[in-house]
């Protein structure tokens, strides 16, 4: 009568992936069952076809990226603690954090590691540019461009990617380094946005 | 040697008694009341149970598997897709409905697709629901720790009924029900008179359907009878099993409707065809749906058939929400009964989880689980509308029965259990996107995939 769930999760694990992550003891062991049952394969590991499974996910238009940030460089598995890694950068930023040891490295889930998540979604080649080409790309993704009545062609595209780019480009390089891009959304309430509440 | 002979035939006659007492009353419509004091018996049990469990959790407060959630795993936020952009680009000057793009609108999709990463509403329905309590099924037992001596005595001791006393009950009588329907079917069909032949076949159909629910242990629950299916009409239900059948049946008789199968499935529907009219097409018919259409048509208006029994979700759920209706069903025409069929989960999880297990594994878990309880709620007819396309109509229905049964109405295809997503629902969420870069208003706010409405 043991218990199957947890039972491929060893306790050092969990405290493990607590330390790194800061998700609670609760919300790692209904995280795994969460993996679990989305692991079809059952060899521990997902694969990009397992998150295509899900209906919700595929029709986001950025879902592809979204998959993508789970895989490290060139891979195509992630096992539970990539996913957990991944899944800290939306774990919604707690007031008694602030006040921590400051020589205790950020922790994933902070404003900045945030905005860096989001930053490497339309950093593509990870060269800490997002260039005219890596913003049109996501542009792409997110618009339908045979409409009916309204047309928004490749040029319109290219002429917002340009405004984007000029609002944003302090040192004139033409593309949107990462400080540039924390600047443009300082206003913006990232710590609501990009978490994810739990339910404990 | 003579000791043992004397065994083996006096337990040969407690067995028989035991199935006449049980097959009998049933074939009859009686009961004799053993599973009414079965199930009490049973829901006293698991009530000592469930607390012992809670019980136990809070004496070790450090367990490692915490108990599931209802309402899932995360709190979703937020608005439409335009009143989040709306918010996300608070910082500009600009409004939504001047356009333009910003940086920040990634984040709307980031965070919608990071939730649904982590718990989504489709594919739990998939597979089996997750029980609030454990009730002392191996097959149930997901989260639950060693408790007490007590409760695994317990447990044992219920594998020990389950599969030593009730399941040779339960099969046999399986056995003689479906051997009844094949004989009795084909004895009626000989019979050339309209009446006689009508009554005799609808008598063999309710007999042979009481005694497999008996073979199943099902106690079923009928709400409303008075708006019970008739003749001419069509029946439509939520799908979780092939159960589904049997448990309809027991109450008023049906015509089935299906693909036409091999074997001993076919040996079946060939002879319940003989005693009064089903609805069986070759695989090769199914494709067509005009054809299909147009023979259930025939049927329905022949108002001396009995009702058409669908389950137009074409696949079998998990019992916590009704998936899409395909309109298919609700173009015939004619008068649509809905039912709505609950099943409790304490005592058996009927959900047939056609990937995971065949049709004879389910059925062996199914006559090896506590019981079958089940309730039923026949819901007022309804007829298609003035100006109402059958998509509508059939969501309308659906409506009707989510709400009666207490499931989750979702307006997602139950296809997506093999099949992908269809490209045009991101192509409407790329489509709405647009309107705000192109700088007109959305002209609805909602998002259809992603509506879903509780009870």
């Amino acid at each position: 009568m043991g218990s199957r769930a947890s039972s491929l999760l060893r306790e050092e694990e969990i405290e493990e992936i607590k330390k790194e992550t800061g998700f609670s003891h609760s919300q790692i062991t209904r995280l795994y069952s969460r993996f679990t049952s989305l692991d079809k394969g059952e060899n521990g590991t997902l694969g990009r076809e397992d998150f295509q499974r899900i209906p919700e996910l595929a029709i986001n238009p950025l879902g592809d990226r979204i998959i993508n940030a789970f895989f490290p460089e060139g891979e195509d598995q992630v096992n539970f603690r990539g996913f957990m890694r991944t899944l800290a950068h939306f774990r919604p930023i707690e007031d008694n954090e602030k006040n921590k040891d400051p020589t205790a490295s950020e922790p994933l889930n902070s404003r900045i590691n945030k905005l860096l998540f989001a930053f490497q979604l339309y950093d593509l080649d990870r060269d800490d540019k997002i260039s005219r080409d890596e913003l049109l790309q996501v542009l792409r993704m997110m618009v339908l461009r045979m409409m009916v009545g309204v047309n928004i062609s490749d040029e319109q595209l290219g002429s917002i990617a340009d405004r984007t780019i000029q609002e944003a480009d302090q040192n004139g390089d033409n593309s949107i380094s990462f400080n540039e891009f924390i600047k443009v959304l300082e206003k913006v309430d990232v710590e609501q946005k990009m978490s994810i509440r739990f339910l404990h | 040697m003579e000791n043992s002979l004397k065994q083996r035939r006096g337990l040969q006659v407690w067995f028989s008694v035991m199935i006449g007492l049980i097959m009998i009353p049933a074939m009859f419509g009686l009961s004799l009341g053993v599973t009414s004091v079965y199930i009490q018996i049973l829901v006293k049990i698991l009530e000592w149970s469930t607390l012992r469990i809670q019980r136990g959790h809070r004496d070790r407060p450090t367990l490692p598997v915490p108990a599931p959630l209802p309402n899932g795993l995360i709190q979703r936020e937020g608005g439409s897709m335009e009143h989040e952009m709306g918010e996300l680009r608070r910082y500009r000057t600009q409004s939504i409905s001047r356009g333009e793009f910003a940086l920040s609108d990634s984040f709307y999709f980031y965070r919608k697709g990071l939730e649904s990463i982590v718990d989504d509403q489709v594919t739990q329905r998939f597979s089996s629901e997750e029980l609030v309590s454990w009730n002392l099924l191996t097959r149930t037992n997901h989260n639950f720790h060693y408790i007490s001596l007590r409760l695994t005595v317990i447990w044992g001791l219920g594998v020990i009924i389950r599969y030593c006393v009730l399941f040779p009950l339960r099969i046999t009588l399986a056995i003689i029900g479906l051997s009844w329907l094949v004989i009795g079917t084909s004895l009626v069909g000989f019979l050339p008179n309209r009446r006689v032949k009508n009554w005799l076949s609808e008598l063999v159909h309710l007999m042979c359907y009481r005694i497999c629910a008996r073979g199943l242990s099902a106690t079923i629950q009928y709400h409303n009878k008075n708006n019970k299916p008739q003749k001419g009409g069509i029946c439509v239900a939520n799908h979780t099993s092939p159960i589904d059948i049997v448990i309809l049946a027991n109450d008023g008789c049906y015509a089935m409707v299906g693909q036409s199968h091999s074997g001993l499935m076919g040996v079946i529907q060939r002879s319940m065809v003989r005693s009064c009219p089903h609805v069986w097409f070759e695989r090769s018919e199914m494709r067509d749906r005009h054809a299909v259409t147009s023979r259930l048509r025939a049927h329905v208006a022949a108002k001396s058939n009995l009702p058409i029994l669908i389950f137009p979700e074409g696949t079998c759920i998990n019992n916590t929400s009704v998936m899409m209706f395909k309109k298919g069903s609700f173009e015939i025409g004619g008068t649509i009964y809905p039912v709505a069929i609950k099943y409790d989960p304490r005592f058996g999880d009927a959900f047939w989880n056609s990937a995971k297990y065949n049709m004879v594994s389910y059925l062996l878990r199914m006559m090896t689980s506590w019981a079958i309880v089940v309730n039923v709620w026949y819901l007022p007819p309804m007829t298609r509308q003035e100006g109402e396309d059958a998509t509508k109509f059939a969501n309308r229905v659906k409506s009707a029965i989510a709400h009666q049964g207490g499931l989750l109405d979702m307006a997602w295809d139950g296809s997506l259990k093999r099949d992908k997503v269809k490209e045009e629902f991101k192509e409407h969420q790329q489509k709405m996107y647009s309107s705000m870069v192109v700088g007109k208003k959305a002209r609805t706010s909602q998002e259809p995939h992603t509506e879903s409405t509780k009870r």
